[in-house]
């Protein structure tokens, strides 16, 4: 495919190609299926390379291959287990445009600020709005000039600029196996953009919890996550109390609706999740009063001011001061904050939670259904390193089982797998825009946006519906044709865009 | 306001009771009505085929709160801030709307009354999974899996339904679900499709944005590799054309994924390309926190879809059953943040010509904390595969529906169809 080849020989490679290689090599190296893996030393097959450009990143670029087999696949992976020390400045110029990243949660609220709270501060909504249709239209042309005069920016952007940032660091990184722990981790941990406070709090929850902690120690990720200002909103305890808590603010709020319907009260949302989906999963041995003592345990860890600075702070007459037991273990009376710190204790070095972790790893890197010598050796790996995501990601990478042939091509790509590893197959180049994001949602994935908190399933019938497989064949057609704006690829080694359609519409292509 | 909508219940029991009459004294009246009233067998046509749209509330949905028992007196008192009012004279708009005396809609779900007085919605109060999980996922899985409790269980409820009642003539349009991803209802060997929009299902030509190739070479081309039916339901799609149809009879779809998709099932079963099982969620329903504002915004979204859909179909009503569920019900009590938490049985609403409505089903087993489930929530008196079972003996004419949920025997018929 180096050279340009009529249309039916295209079809014939395509069919041959095991796995979704980019390059004419691949086909050469079949008799190196039996290999498990290669020893320190030995030189990887091509097959195998291409299965881990596929597993920790987004499938390769044109001549990653014959880098890799210069380096040593071993070296590669090791590399890839430690992105500090991986240059990246060309990924990072490609996104240093988008501001809202690097921004703190009190500049995010400032210059994004929610457009219907604005309107009515500056007096163009509210008990005084006309109902006429032309004052109305004044009013937003008036709000508009403000948030230019200003430089204000609407929430959407937030979100656009997050998704931006998967496509164009997944599409340029050399740290491509921390992208594929980002979407990892997020979706572990997943939180929906559109809860309310949730828009302008994701991005923090990206940036500054998520992305620093995706190869330490898995207690410190969900220590993170349980005091950060975006799950505390998305899983409501911030508002989850001690029964006969008098809360500030509580009254003289007579415009507040919402607020004056509550009574205090525990609210048992996050608590269950945390025990269901973030540690020790829905078998791993707790019961309903489990989730009732976590969540009193967890009273009082709360928010500031949810949608002014969000801080996280603890809230003494909001948290119970009752003795808590959990799981078997007696958390005293009047532990205050301590309380919830036990419990991620206690959650983070349960053996469920090790079990649990390490299978939902297995079944990321290796299949769909996780095979359970590997998930052994996984665990054993957690509970040996106090949990070290590293080490039981190398676990996964230098086992027996992640090397079998059996694993290749066993998981189908996601969309936003599949269309990064399209943009890098064809050697093009990408700036991440809106439409990319549109085509995502059509697949099936629209990404910050799955409201509930398991995330998105991993799994290929999830993924696999005609309706996608039409998506799916669309964007082929539509990268292909050039349509995509700011988006080239390079079809030097294609007869014509069709053949290049083709070949990222194909079967085999869908799969990593 | 349309003719559907002026048919009371005085009417409709005039036209039981008035079997043989002339057809013409009910001119105003949807056909199906006049039918069912004759007891006549629909007709062989295509498109008297039975028809039952399934829709999923995600998240739990409070079923004390889309059907109020208000006349449980412990109602109110455990919900002292959250309870929907009982209805009052005068009609508040933020009063329950009166059914029978003991039950009544939330106020948003106003658009669903007239269908109720006409005897074509009932609901099934304290339904549910006899499961006792407390998680969505699981309680979401054993439901659409049709098997509580077992997560052995590979494909969804829907499509062994399928499997077991092959019917001849069968489209790749007889099981569809408007969303991106197939739902777990309808996962399995019978074939089944799943897209978000219909007008987005076709391959497109490289050269043109909006318009579909119309099977160009591409489109060829893709089909040689792939291999499969996905090709013959773009080809029948096009030919059907169903975006043509527009809504009938005055019927308004708010805007949004729920409407738009009943305003498609709508178009399917309008273009007839023989739609048996349709397939739609709703989500929104995890109402840990503000739980009145958000039912009320969710539920008006339901109820205008629903009374839509309705109105929209018209007579063709006659053969289509709409039946949703929810994985679990909400805590009797309501938390601290004037929400609910995850609790056990719920409600479900089951709309269309062949329902017998106008009626709340099942036993009620009251709300005082001597009642609850596990001290806290509403008590199961009937397991949901009751009513599914039903609904596909009794409407689909299913083969045999303990194939469907295995391991499970059937408790006497509702009586629902």
């Amino acid at each position: 495919m180096t050279h340009k080849t009529s249309r039916p020989i295209v079809l014939v490679l395509l069919l041959l190609l095991s796995t979704s290689t980019v390059s004419p090599a691949s086909q050469k190296t079949s008799s190196d299926r039996s290999v498990a893996y290669a020893a320190p030393g030995a030189s990887a097959s091509d097959q195998q390379i291409n299965h881990v450009l596929n597993r920790l990143g987004f499938g390769g670029r044109p001549g990653d291959l014959e880098r890799i087999r210069k380096v040593g696949l071993r070296q590669y992976i090791e590399q890839q287990l430690q992105p500090a020390d991986i240059e990246d400045k060309s990924a990072d110029d490609r996104v240093a445009h988008l501001a809202s990243l690097r921004m703190t949660r009190d500049q995010i609220f400032d210059q994004y600020p929610d457009p219907g709270q604005l309107a009515r501060n500056l007096g163009l909504r509210g008990q005084n709005q006309s109902p006429n249709p032309a004052d109305q239209a004044m009013a937003r042309g008036k709000l508009q000039e403000y948030m230019m005069a200003y430089d204000l920016q609407r929430p959407q952007q937030l979100l656009q600029e997050l998704i931006t940032n998967r496509i164009v660091r997944g599409v340029y990184s050399e740290r491509q196996l921390q992208e594929v722990m980002t979407d990892f981790w997020f979706n572990h941990f997943n939180i929906y953009w559109d809860k309310g406070a949730d828009r302008w709090l994701t991005t923090d929850f990206e940036m500054k919890v998520i992305r620093p902690r995706v190869f330490g120690k898995f207690k410190d990720l969900l220590q993170a996550t349980a005091q950060s200002p975006a799950m505390l909103f998305y899983l409501d305890n911030h508002l989850s109390s001690v029964p006969d808590a008098r809360i500030q603010g509580r009254r003289n709020r007579p415009n507040n609706a919402a607020a004056n319907r509550r009574q205090p009260g525990i609210n048992e949302n996050y608590a269950r999740e945390l025990m269901e989906l973030h540690t020790m999963g829905v078998d791993g041995g707790y019961t309903q009063k489990d989730v009732t003592e976590v969540a009193r345990a967890l009273t009082g860890w709360t928010l500031d001011q949810p949608r002014m600075n969000a801080n996280f702070i603890f809230r003494p007459q909001m948290h119970d001061r009752g003795e808590k037991i959990v799981l078997g273990h007696r958390i005293g009376a009047n532990g205050g904050m301590q309380d919830g710190q036990k419990v991620i204790d206690i959650l983070a070095a349960h053996p469920s939670t090790a079990r649990f972790i390490s299978t939902k790893l297995v079944r990321r890197f290796v299949s769909d259904d996780p095979p359970q010598s590997l998930v052994d050796k996984v665990a054993a790996t957690y509970t040996k390193t106090d949990g070290d995501i590293r080490e039981m990601l190398r676990t996964i990478f230098f086992s027996e089982e992640f090397m079998s042939p059996k694993a290749y091509g066993q998981k189908m790509k996601t969309p936003l797998e599949y269309v990064v590893s399209s943009i890098r197959a064809l050697d093009g180049e990408t700036a991440g825009n809106q439409q990319i994001g549109r085509t995502l949602s059509q697949m099936g994935q629209p990404l910050y946006q799955y409201q509930a908190p398991t995330g998105f399933p991993d799994r290929t019938d999830h993924w696999m519906s005609d309706g996608a497989l039409v998506a799916r064949l669309n964007f082929a057609v539509t990268l292909t044709s050039g349509r995509y704006p700011d988006t080239r690829v390079n079809l030097n080694r294609f007869k014509d865009a069709q053949a290049a359609a083709l070949f990222i519409g194909s079967p085999d292509f869908q799969k990593r | 306001m349309s003719k559907m909508s002026q048919m009371s219940s005085q009417n409709r029991r005039y036209f039981l009771k008035s079997t043989g009459l002339a057809m013409a004294s009910f001119a105003a009246a949807p056909a199906f009505l006049v039918r069912t009233a004759m007891g006549q067998e629909s007709t062989a046509s295509g498109q008297d085929k039975p028809i039952l749209i399934a829709v999923f509330q995600r998240g739990a949905a409070d079923g004390i709160s889309m059907v109020v028992p208000f006349g449980d007196r412990s109602y109110t008192s455990a919900r002292p801030q959250i309870a929907v009012a009982a209805p009052r004279s005068g009609g508040a708009d933020t009063a329950a709307i009166d059914l029978d005396g003991f039950f009544g809609f939330h106020p948003s779900l106003a658009p669903l009354k007239s269908i109720y007085d006409e005897g074509h919605l009932a609901m099934v109060h304290a339904v549910g999974s006899p499961d006792n999980t407390r998680s969505h996922f699981d309680a979401q899985d054993y439901m659409e899996a049709g098997a509580p409790g077992n997560k052995g269980v590979a494909d969804g409820w829907l499509n062994r339904y399928m499997q077991g009642s092959p019917k001849p003539g069968n489209t790749a349009f007889r099981a569809i679900a408007l969303d991106a991803n197939m739902p777990r209802s309808l996962m399995g060997p019978a074939p089944a499709l799943a897209m978000a929009r219909i007008q987005e299902f076709d391959v497109r030509g490289p050269n043109d944005r909006r318009q579909p190739s119309g099977g160009g070479e591409l489109s060829a081309a893709f089909e040689a590799m792939w291999k499969n039916s996905t090709f013959d339901a773009i080809r029948m799609l096009r030919n059907a054309n169903p975006q043509r149809f527009q809504p009938e009879n005055g019927a308004r779809y708010p805007g949004g994924q729920f409407g738009q998709g009943l305003l498609q099932m709508s178009q399917l079963i309008k273009a007839d390309v023989g739609l048996e099982v349709g397939f739609l969620d709703i989500g929104g329903w995890d109402t840990h926190a503000n739980q009145p504002g958000q039912l009320t915004q969710r539920l008006r979204e339901f109820g205008e879809g629903l009374s839509a859909f309705y109105r929209d179909l018209g007579d063709r009503m006659r053969n289509v059953v709409v039946l949703t569920m929810t994985e679990f019900g909400r805590s009797i009590k309501q938390n601290g943040s004037g929400g609910t938490d995850h609790g056990h049985a719920s409600a479900l609403f089951v709309m269309g010509g062949p329902v017998k409505g106008r009626k709340v089903y099942g036993k009620w087993p009251g709300l005082a904390p001597d009642q609850l489930f596990e001290g806290r929530d509403l008590a199961l008196t009937t397991d949901f595969r009751d009513v599914f079972s039903e609904v596909l003996n009794k409407h689909m004419r299913a083969a045999d529906s303990t194939k469907v949920f295995p391991g499970w025997r059937p408790g006497q018929s509702l009586g629902i169809i």
